[in-house]
């Protein structure tokens, strides 16, 4: 069962239309990657489901129930502008953070003591927010969006604002609060921890959602005929032995392997391509090139719509 | 706990701990009691002595028949009391000298005073209001006892002319003596306090809603709980703030103006009823050669602030239209510490808030001269500016007839805070989350229709 559904979702600001009937399903027990461009409704998307304003038209499902305010709850939610009451003691902060969500003073202090000795920051307890780094700010942030233990926990640009170091650690929490059974959601720019540890997405462009899916099957489906070869012998015959019928689209050498990415027209085969390469090259390793979150991206953004499926 | 309640608890509890609000709680008391016994202080005991050097320039002249000698108008004339000693001389000295003599005040009196009722104090320190007003009878009365000398006239004669009118006022619907002016200004007060509340706190909301925004850390509680439940959780906890230190400055204020005033006017608050204490006060006063006439208006000022207000209905009201302004004002206020960025782009949101504010102080101060007037009737009933005025009125009373005015002026406060309330959320709700917009009233007219 998905832990949340949303169909035909719409949003207007004014004229300007910010959420054009989207639906979309995020899976219970997964890393859910909310990806598009700035500006796109992301912002808008996450500030709905978590009840902050209202959609105009369409419905959302919190684990098969229409979503209601009681299911603030059960969501925890790190937004992209996030901050602290700079006078406010962390401790304190984190403890009301926590009863907002409705957590007993004392469930919320144990909690927070066990948190605080994993992040290492026990003695931060009775310092001012004012006084701690931006980084270990967004660390105490992270701890009171998961603080009381929600199924659903939604990240908008979680890594923004920490070092490798922090980046890894906060990585690691989140595939950690996934193996503990959590559903996540997580919004980000960064294409290269979409691809470690999203198992799903959504790509929204100009308030619309223009992909959706399981992320192999989503890059499987953007593959382009492309095979990468590695191979030993000379590079200008391996690209005169290609002809017209393939394409060579990028290539370099690594001290005596050359590497050749190629492009193969319609109709043809693998095959085709090496029975026209081994007679003048030994291959090394031939493998079909999938392409990157990235790539995918960019592509989508760029394209005209109409050209879209 | 609900969750406005938690929002309500943060609000209050962080801002009566704050070092600044602790300061002002203890502070103010101490500057009130201070001045107010002060007041007293100057009034009542005003222990310095001061030697008046007088400098007498008029023609000697054989003043008195029963005296052969001839001396100037003033020699020995003026009365001596145990603060005020007079000598006398007909050469007047520099200021300089004056300076280094032991002569605490240089009046110089001119030659021609008859005509020209002019004289100069030189003094070192300024003395006090009593001692000028004494020192200024006392050469009254020999002016005019010569004049009347000079022009023949009887002295009791002229004391039968001498004319003091004292009007009372009087209701002609119970016949009694009516203070109404003197109560118009107790009410004042009040509007003032309500004035300055209002301002302070309303103020205080806004820079809170104005630094969540700041901070970013909006978006973080209303995940949690609804806008509206933030904004009235800021809102009543400020409240709850402004209500403590005002109760504690009522308190410590008592407790300071009382042991201040023991300390300095033993007999005033040592006996009993007011009573005693009132002909306590005469006998103070008596003994200090005070006229008849400061001890009237005293006696009739301890009475009209005793017994001529309504007490448990003016603070009942005080309470009511503070509550209802403040929420209306405060609101309009959140609203606007909402739609900004930062601190100097709400003076153009300000301006509309302030003006019905400032207003409603100008209107209750026409209110002490002219109580009756319409434009008093109809501003004590408009919700913007009747927690303010309607004080003044409920000071002097309501006239049989005229008590619907407070019933519509309290129901139209509610309408008018709801009304603000209403209006301002739906500012609020949207503006907490717009960032780096430069807002203007026209966005503020499209964020009263964006459906949330």
């Amino acid at each position: 069962m998905a832990v949340l559904q949303v169909e035909k979702v719409s949003k207007w600001y004014g004229k300007h239309c910010a959420l054009n009937e989207v639906s979309l399903e995020v899976p219970e027990k997964g890393i859910f990657g909310l990806l598009g461009p700035n500006g796109a409704g992301k912002t808008s998307l996450i500030r709905i489901i978590n009840q902050i304003t209202g959609p105009d038209s369409g419905r959302i499902f919190f684990r098969g129930e229409p979503l209601k305010p009681e299911h603030v709850n059960h969501i925890g939610y790190l937004p992209e502008e996030r901050g602290l009451y700079r006078k406010m003691k962390v401790g304190e902060q984190c403890l009301y953070l926590a009863r907002l969500k409705g957590l007993s003073s004392a469930d919320a202090k144990a909690r927070l003591k066990e948190w605080f000795e994993r992040f290492e920051i026990g003695s931060w307890w009775d310092k001012k927010v004012e006084e701690l780094s931006k980084g270990m700010a967004q660390k105490v942030q992270f701890i009171t969006t998961v603080l009381h233990q929600p199924g659903f926990i939604i990240l908008d640009e979680p890594f923004s604002g920490f070092d490798p170091i922090n980046t890894n650690l906060i990585r690691k929490e989140i595939i950690r609060l996934k193996d503990e059974g959590a559903s996540i959601m997580l919004s980000t720019h960064n294409m290269a921890s979409v691809e470690e540890i999203c198992s799903h997405i959504a790509l929204i462009n100009q308030s619309k959602v223009m992909l959706d899916g399981e992320i192999k099957e989503v890059r499987s489906r953007f593959k382009e005929s492309i095979f990468e070869l590695s191979f030993k012998g000379q590079m200008l015959s391996f690209t005169n032995a290609l002809g017209t019928q393939f394409e060579l689209l990028q290539h370099s050498s690594d001290a005596d392997l050359r590497l050749a990415r190629v492009k193969i027209k319609q109709g043809l085969t693998v095959n085709d391509l090496l029975q026209r390469a081994i007679p003048h090259v030994q291959i090394e390793s031939v493998s079909e090139y999938i392409p990157s979150m990235n790539d995918i991206f960019i592509k989508v953004v760029e394209q005209p719509e109409e050209q879209m499926v | 706990m609900s969750k406005t309640g938690l929002v309500i608890q943060r609000e209050y509890v962080s801002r009566v701990k704050k070092a600044s609000f602790i300061v002002m709680t203890l502070l103010g008391p101490v500057l009130i009691a201070g001045l107010m016994s002060l007041g007293v202080y100057l009034g009542i005991k005003d222990s310095s002595v001061y030697n008046v050097l007088v400098v007498d320039l008029t023609p000697s002249i054989a003043a008195d028949t029963s005296d052969t000698a001839l001396r100037p108008l003033f020699m020995k004339r003026l009365k001596d009391t145990p603060q005020v000693k007079f000598s006398y001389t007909t050469r007047g000295m520099s200021n300089a000298e004056f300076d280094s003599s032991a002569y605490s005040l240089m009046l110089v009196l001119r030659e021609d005073i008859l005509s020209v009722p002019q004289a100069e104090m030189v003094f070192r320190s300024l003395p006090s209001l009593k001692a000028r007003s004494y020192i200024k009878s006392q050469v009254e009365k020999v002016i005019e006892k010569e004049k009347l000398a000079l022009h023949s006239i009887d002295p009791d004669t002229y004391q039968s002319i001498r004319t003091d009118l004292d009007i009372m006022q009087i209701n002609a619907s119970d016949g009694e003596a009516s203070y109404q002016q003197e109560q118009a200004f107790v009410g004042f007060a009040f509007a003032v306090l309500i004035y300055f509340f209002i301002f302070l706190y309303g103020v205080q909301v806004m820079r809170g809603v104005m630094e969540e925004k700041s901070n970013r850390i909006v978006e973080v509680i209303i995940s949690s709980v609804r806008p509206f439940q933030l904004m009235m959780g800021k809102i009543i906890g400020v409240a709850l703030v402004g209500l403590t230190q005002f109760l504690l400055w009522v308190i410590l204020s008592f407790i300071l103006f009382s042991a201040l005033s023991a300390f300095f006017i033993p007999d005033l608050m040592s006996a009993g009823g007011m009573a005693e204490g009132m002909q306590a006060t005469q006998s103070v006063i008596e003994e200090q050669g005070k006229d008849a006439m400061n001890q009237a208006t005293l006696t009739n000022i301890a009475e009209l602030i005793l017994f001529r207000i309504n007490w448990p209905l003016m603070l009942g009201m005080f309470i009511f239209f503070f509550l209802g302004g403040y929420l209306l004002y405060a609101s309009l206020f959140a609203a606007v510490g909402a739609a900004v960025d930062n601190e100097t782009d709400t003076q153009q949101f300000m301006l509309p808030i302030t003006i019905p504010l400032v207003f409603a102080f100008i209107v209750s101060e026409f209110a002490l001269a002219n109580p009756g007037g319409t434009s008093v009737l109809w501003f004590s009933i408009v919700p913007l500016t009747s927690p303010v005025v309607m004080m003044v009125r409920v000071a002097m009373g309501f006239e049989a007839g005229t008590l619907w005015q407070l019933y519509v002026g309290m129901a139209a406060l509610i309408a008018g805070f709801l009304g603000a309330v209403w209006l301002a959320a739906k500012i609020y709700r949207v503006g907490i989350l717009m960032y780096g917009k430069k807002v203007n009233y026209k966005e503020l007219w499209k964020w009263l229709r964006f459906n949330t």
